[in-house]
């Protein structure tokens, strides 16, 4: 027990504005926080901004330009944080170590963080709700191939499986399989193919042709 | 039994739901206010986890998402003594009055 959850009562909702409590909670917090000059309603703004600026168009085009260049690739796999500045991604501005892992005909890659959400989000954006979802944190490990299949992949029981759990200090970027048929494609159309899902590990970056079928 | 963070094979069959809800001002909000005291030395991810993880059991489990994150604030800005848990239940009275 916390003191913050001792003896307090949490009705979910609040009739007279919908808010749930921890919503007028947080709201309380902040403006606490901004009248004792701790922090401004501007900071906080441009805090907002820029945890939603950034997108998995920003891992796809990683990906993209690590299947059109192999030195990069190799880069990017040995040494990432410098081969991201590269393109343009700071992630040296914090701790945070990246570590991305190449999918192969041999070896596929799930990641999970099953002790709470820990994301490569200055390359993905935040994480989506079932990453953070109790269902998939106790699944991944356990049963990975099964989890795969409810996203719609079959991983081939000849290719090894390696599922990464993720810390606070230790993120993880999956790059995937380039697929097949895409020899005459540009970067930029190639990016197209690269999924949130796919760089997770829970699926096969798209192909050219259920890219044509789903269009 | 693991503590309710750890959740690595947790025993279930439960299927992954993959709808996922647009985020609510007020979660975005609460993200933001975490990234921003940690710009300001204030407060670092081992610290948020921690916070999280000491929820018990029952409170871990009802809460969503940035709800644990909120009570994870709010349980570090006391410790530090940068607020008290009196002066947010009053400032959360204060603003619900004005809202009225």
């Amino acid at each position: 027990m916390t003191e913050a959850h001792d003896g307090h009562q949490h009705p979910g909702i609040d009739g007279d504005d919908g808010q749930t409590y921890y919503a007028r909670r947080a709201q309380a917090i902040e403006a606490l926080l901004v009248a004792k000059g701790i922090c401004t309603t501007g900071e906080v703004q441009l805090a907002m901004e820029q945890v939603e600026a950034r997108s998995p168009a920003d891992g796809a085009r990683v990906v993209a330009h690590a299947w059109v260049d192999a030195g990069f690739k190799t880069r990017l796999l040995s040494d990432p944080i410098p081969a991201l500045a590269e393109l343009g991604y700071a992630l040296a501005e914090t701790t945070t170590q990246l570590e991305v892992v190449e999918n192969t005909d041999e070896v596929h890659h799930l990641v999970v963080c099953t002790l709470c959400s820990c994301y490569p989000s200055t390359l993905l954006g935040r994480p989506p709700d079932w990453y953070k979802s109790l269902a998939y944190r106790s699944r991944a490990v356990a049963d990975p191939r099964g989890v795969m299949r409810e996203f719609g992949l079959n991983v081939a029981e000849e290719v090894k499986v390696r599922v990464l759990d993720s810390t606070a200090d230790l993120r993880y970027l999956v790059l995937p399989r380039r697929p097949a048929g895409t020899e005459g494609l540009s970067e930029e159309e190639l990016a197209k193919l690269v999924t949130r899902d796919c760089m997770i590990g829970v699926t096969d970056a798209l192909s050219p042709v259920s890219m044509a079928s789903s269009a | 039994m693991p503590k309710p963070h750890d959740r690595g094979s947790w025993p279930t069959d439960e299927p992954i739901d993959r709808d996922e809800h647009p985020h609510a001002d007020w979660e975005l909000r609460v993200h933001a206010l975490h990234q921003v005291l940690g710009r300001k030395g204030l407060r670092r991810t081992d610290e948020l986890r921690r916070a999280i993880e000491s929820l018990d059991s029952d409170t871990y489990q009802s809460l969503s998402y940035y709800e644990r994150w909120t009570a994870a604030l709010e349980i570090l800005v006391v410790e530090k003594g940068i607020l008290s848990t009196e002066e947010i239940d009053q400032k959360m009275a204060d603003l619900a009055s004005v809202g009225r």
